[in-house]
């Protein structure tokens, strides 16, 4: 499936995409992706509706805690929360996602605990979640790594002669990093069942699309070998389908494929990012307007399948959550001192089994001298 | 003099140079617009354009690769790389390319390119934002590799760096940004002291204390608290790293003749171990007690409310002094199980 791409310069079109409700909140027919949600129905969509406001829900918690001092950082996806959503919905419980920091929804729908958006912000753990509870990596921080990751995973699975599919998730910024590039040339040659969705939400950290690409991300993948679609990623409806079309292909032995989802970060790109350097109110505003969440509700409610009974049942979820994540990191604790020499090898190594020895022994100095003096 | 922080001394050389040369640019993520996630670049775009200050793909390698070229092209290409680890990924182009190539064509190619690296922790970031890799730098030949201290240095080292036909990789510590300290903005290149030499940061009689960037500031401080114990501490700021001012270090050991070493990168095969070893070369006769090293420990930087059990601080440095003095410290009576322990469990049962 490969959507036109015609003049070079779309690499910042927005409207060139494929999309099945419009920013008003409108069903409309898409010939390619229109087949693989016939079966969405009121009682689906309202499930994706629920998730993404939950997501943006742990999103702003998530911004609060930073801003309180709780957490030392957070990278905020408000905007993106469709792509996140709709695609990660497609996959299956067994199929492996390798996401980047960002993919907030993507860890939500996979199964994510709530302290598991916030211990490492919080600067407890590298990573909280072990990624085969969730068959989920631990998010990547390293632009592009990860793709490759999921590429070899991939591999893997053709190996093992099982059927399923690994998903890696990464921004507009990674698709210049030879990683990515590297990434699609392995999956490629090996016909590997790996489905690569790049969120393009116009930035990297301040650099517009237009400093990685001139021509549209989702035109690349054919140079690879690779079919693609460019599709609205503020649409969740576009994005499970063809997230569907994309795990079909690469399920079904036919290689990899490949997304790019047209959306925007409404937020700094980090809390300690200053995002009035780089844009104008003007776009942030337009992009507002393109709001996924509002979307949904428009349609479910224009279908008559929306009401406060619903709205009320959705925020208190919301509410338990946003909860829990503020919990989880209020009662967050730290490891003891010599818990930073912990896990470093499987095996002993006699080099850091010394250290440990000459750090415990330097560290109950000051208890022996605290002990002293009460 | 000005007073003011290690980000706006950095900046005002980086403008200096850029002024002073018309071939000097400056390029990496974010580095325009932004003025740098850091703010280092703040302005330069406004004043030089788009030309000379350059908002890059994001790809390390790339961005590398193609200062390479423009080396080649006869410019002077000042990269940000936005922090200390993300400079793996073009760690081939720099071990590779920048630091061969005046060697490769027999010095017919020159590589006047400064690679400025945001570096190590104590700043509460998050994972790969707070690295150590200035022992890969220090191992491979044909780089110069410069580690600043203060605002003054910075400032004075940024612009002999830029000037320097040598690649010269240059290490800014985060956690040092905003100190403020006095910057003569007027100096004179052909005035100042060569871009390696150390610095007596503080001098001493009992321990020579050598040093270098994020740590300098936490030597002084340990320098100050042994004196009100009656040891006289001589600290050392290497500023280089390589090369090593081994006249200065050699003339301070040779006067106290006892050395310890700090940084916060790892141990093993680290810079201390480096100079514990040249030291030793070149002053055995005049040591007095074997030499130490204080350092992060061997793992991976660990989350951020961790860090300050892997930085070296003042008691640890201070603990390391003791040992230096032959004093009641945390391995005293460690020896009997270090040569007891060390030689018996290793991997698949052999002896490690
Ligand atoms: C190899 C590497 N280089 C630089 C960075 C610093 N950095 C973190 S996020 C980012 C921008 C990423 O942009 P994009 O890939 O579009 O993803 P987004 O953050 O917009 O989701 C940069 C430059 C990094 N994390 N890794």
């Amino acid at each position: 499936m490969a959507h036109t791409l015609t003049t070079p310069d779309l690499a910042v079109g927005v409207d060139d995409v494929a999309r099945l409700l419009t920013p008003d909140g409108e069903r409309i027919a898409d010939p390619d992706l229109g087949r693989w949600v016939a079966d969405v129905d009121h009682e689906l969509l309202r499930g994706l509706y629920r998730d993404m406001v939950l997501v943006r829900r742990i999103d702003t918690e998530g911004i609060a805690l930073q801003r309180q001092g709780q957490v030392g950082l957070w990278a905020p996806c408000q905007g993106q929360e469709a792509v996140q959503v709709g695609t990660a919905r497609a996959l299956r419980a067994d199929d492996f996602a390798f996401p980047s920091y960002r993919e907030i929804g993507v860890n939500f729908v996979r199964g994510a605990k709530p302290a598991d958006f916030v211990i490492a912000w919080r600067g407890e753990e590298h990573s909280t979640f072990n990624p085969y509870d969730i068959n989920t990596a631990t998010p990547q921080i390293i632009i592009g790594a990860q793709t490759l990751h999921a590429v070899g995973y991939a591999m893997g699975i053709q190996r093992d002669g099982a059927d399923q599919v690994a998903a890696t998730y990464f921004g507009d910024g990674a698709t210049s990093q030879g990683d990515v590039n590297e990434a699609m040339i392995f999956a490629s040659s090996f016909r590997a069942p790996v489905v690569f969705v790049c969120s393009n939400n116009q930035y990297a950290i301040s650099e517009p699309v237009t400093v990685q690409a001139k021509y549209p991300i989702a035109g690349r993948a054919p140079g690879f070998g690779i079919p693609s679609v460019r599709i609205d990623g503020n649409d969740v409806l576009a994005s499970l389908a063809a997230m569907r079309w994309a795990i079909d292909h690469a399920r079904s032995g036919k290689g990899p494929a490949y997304i790019e989802a047209v959306t925007y970060r409404i937020g700094p790109h980090t809390t300690s990012d200053d995002p009035t350097r780089y844009r104008s109110k003007d776009e942030v505003e337009r992009w507002k307007q393109r709001d996924p969440i509002a979307r949904v509700e428009a349609l479910l409610r224009a279908e008559g399948a929306f009401d406060d009974e619903f709205a009320a049942s959705v925020a208190s979820d919301a509410d338990e959550l946003g909860a829990k994540v503020r919990e989880a990191t209020l009662t967050a604790t730290s490891r003891e001192p010599i818990g930073v020499l912990d896990h470093v090898y499987e095996e002993p190594h006699t080099g850091l089994q010394e250290q440990r020895r000459e750090f415990g022994a330097y560290l109950a100095g000051f208890e022996a001298s605290e002990e002293a003096s009460r | 003099m000005t007073e003011m922080t290690m980000v706006k001394a950095i900046n005002a050389g980086l403008r200096r140079a850029m002024a002073d040369d018309p071939k000097v640019v400056v390029m990496g993520e974010d580095v325009g617009r932004l003025g740098g996630v850091f703010r280092i670049t703040d302005g330069l775009l406004d004043e030089f354009g788009a030309a000379r200050v350059i908002d890059t793909p994001l790809a390390e390698s790339g961005i590398m690769g193609t200062a390479v070229g423009l080396a080649l092209r006869g410019y002077r290409p000042v990269v940000e790389i936005q922090f200390d680890g993300f400079v793996y990924p073009a760690f081939d182009q720099i071990v590779c390319q920048v630091a061969k190539l005046h060697y490769r064509t027999r010095g017919n190619v020159k590589m006047p390119i400064t690679i400025r690296i945001p570096w190590a922790g104590g700043v509460g970031a998050a994972e790969h934002h707070s690295e150590s890799p200035e022992a890969y730098f220090v191992h491979t030949s044909g780089l110069r590799v410069i580690a600043v201290s203060n605002p003054q240095d910075a400032y004075v080292m940024l612009r002999q760096a830029i000037a320097s036909d040598d690649p010269v990789v240059y290490f800014e510590p985060k956690r040092l940004y905003h100190q403020k300290g006095e910057v003569d903005l007027d100096v004179d290149l052909a005035d100042a002291p060569p871009m390696g030499l150390a610095r007596v940061a503080r001098e001493g009689s009992d321990v020579t204390l050598l040093t270098y960037g994020s740590q300098v500031t936490t030597a002084l401080d340990a320098a100050i608290a042994a004196e009100d114990e009656g040891v006289s501490i001589e600290v050392i700021d290497l500023r280089s790293l390589s090369p090593v001012d081994y006249r200065t270090v050699t003339a301070s050991v040779r006067k106290t003749g006892r050395v310890v070493v700090t940084h916060e990168a790892a141990k093993e095969a680290g810079v201390g171990a480096e100079l514990v070893a040249s030291v030793t070369e070149r002053c055995f006769h005049y040591l007095e007690a074997p030499p130490q090293r204080v350092t992060g420990h061997d793992i991976p930087y660990p989350p951020a409310k961790l860090e300050k059990y892997h930085i070296p601080d003042l008691d640890r440095i201070l603990d390391a002094v003791d040992r230096v003095l032959d004093k009641p410290n945390s391995l005293t009576g460690l020896e009997e199980w270090r040569t007891a322990e060390t030689g018996r469990a290793g991997v698949g049962g052999g002896v490690l």
